[in-house]
């Protein structure tokens, strides 16, 4: 899916520097917990989380998210969108909540990147 | 390593934003024509159009002595040629209300005057007033490249010669040690020393999965060190061609159970560090994916020591 498209979908603001451009999207994961973020998301996804907190811009660099979408209408503070400004990752806000944004953008074909999480540790 | 698209868009940000620096550390004589051609004012208009044509001009200063005057373009030749007085002296058809710019002056400086006037050259004078040279917005856009392309090949040479930091240097053992000392509670810089180490390996050449991997366990062992601990404690590094060898250690309090410590979905974190994202009891177990060796040697009271190393396949080394 298109960065632009999904911004559209949810109905969103653009919170950084970048422009509305015709990046790719690969999936998507909802979560608030960075731990099961870094256990299941693959590069090239989009994030929707209700964190609000510079950890969730760290978390996206060390896991190449893509982008990452604010839910209910969460603003990040300063220092977070400069963070993402500066690691080249977008930020959209949406007056959406957690379950209705994922299920638009699930809806509209984005396919999903949780993973169940075992005891089994391989690969 | 293949870069892949949202890389080449990185760079692309990055050159906007250096271009915009760049017109403000470039000065006016780096990118200016030198040996500017001054006319005399009471040349004739036909002289000066010989000249433009001869040597390509599309303006010159006019100079009585080394003193500024005038300028004139091909604009004021054009003019005189339809009213046909090309046998008057230029002094009759140039601007006289010349707007300089200085020598030493920022190349931002002209931009400036260039979107505040409608002109398009400026004279540039040296600190006495005199008339050293010409610019013109292609002479800018002529600057910037050159300067982005010396920057592009810097940077490539530091590329380069981190990437092959260990042909570079023989010995019998190479390794490059990383050190971050993590303090405890620090939650607005957590995941900083991750994120360095990230871009570290990057520029040592690791591959993107190589640094995603090392980067996820990283982080995860740094917000242990931050949440978890008594004082705070230190990550290690240590890169050589082969593995990656990563180690976190602190000095209290240790861990009770280690073998329930990695049960996915077990933490002892507080409500208010689960408030920021943390402790979903996922960490340990993350790490260990991550990772192709992990060991976790805790002491109660005395301190843990996490050690997570990940092997790198020829593929890699090249």
């Amino acid at each position: 899916m298109k960065f632009q498209k999904l911004v559209s979908l949810l109905e969103g603001n653009l919170l950084t520097d970048h422009n509305v451009d015709d990046r790719e999207i690969a999936g998507a994961m909802g979560a608030d917990l960075m731990s099961d973020v870094l256990a299941s998301i693959e590069p090239e996804a989009v994030l929707l989380t209700g964190l609000c907190n510079p950890q969730v811009v760290r978390t996206a660099q060390i896991a190449d998210i893509q982008t990452i979408v604010f839910v209910r209408g969460k603003n990040p503070d300063k220092e977070t969108i400069k963070i993402a400004n500066q690691e080249n990752i977008p930020l959209v806000s949406t007056d959406k909540g957690l379950f209705e944004a994922c299920g638009i953008l699930f809806n509209a074909g984005l396919p999903s990147f949780e993973t169940t999480t075992t005891d089994d540790c391989s690969d | 390593m293949t870069a892949d698209p949202r890389q080449i868009s990185d760079q692309v940000a990055e050159s906007i934003t250096r271009s915009e620096e760049l017109a403000y550390e470039l000065r006016i004589h780096e990118v200016m024509t030198k040996n500017v051609h001054c006319l005399s004012p009471d040349i004739t208009l036909e002289s000066a159009l010989e000249i433009f044509q001869r040597e390509r001009f599309s303006g010159a200063p006019v100079t009585r002595g080394d003193k500024l005057i005038g300028i004139v373009s091909i604009e004021d030749l054009i003019r005189a040629l339809r009213e046909g007085n090309l046998d008057d002296p230029i002094k009759s058809y140039m601007t006289k209300d010349v707007i300089s710019v200085r020598v030493y002056d920022p190349v931002v400086e002209a931009l400036k005057t260039f979107a505040r006037t409608n002109f398009g050259r400026l004279p540039v004078l040296d600190e006495n007033d005199k008339p050293v040279g010409i610019i013109t917005k292609g002479d800018i856009s002529n600057g910037l490249l050159k300067a982005l392309q010396r920057d592009y090949q810097n940077e490539e040479l530091i590329r380069y010669r981190a990437s092959h930091l260990f042909e570079d240097i023989e010995s019998h053992r190479t390794s490059l040690i990383l050190r971050y000392d993590i303090r405890k509670g620090d939650f607005i810089r957590g995941g900083n020393a991750s994120s360095n180490i990230k871009r570290a390996l990057l520029r040592l050449g690791a591959s993107p999965q190589v640094a995603r991997r090392c980067g996820i366990a990283v982080y995860e062992a740094e917000m242990n060190l931050i949440i978890h601990t008594d004082r705070g404690g230190t990550l290690r590094i240590e890169v050589e061609p082969h593995k990656i060898t990563m180690e976190a250690y602190d000095d209290g309090p240790g861990i009770e159970d280690v073998k329930l410590a990695m049960k996915p979905g077990y933490s002892t974190a507080t409500n208010e560090v689960r408030e920021m994202g943390f402790g979903a009891g996922m960490g340990l177990v993350n790490i260990k994916r991550c990772v192709d060796d992990m060991r976790l040697i805790s002491t109660l009271d005395r301190g843990t020591n996490l050690y997570m190393t990940i092997y790198l396949n020829d593929l890699e080394n090249s």
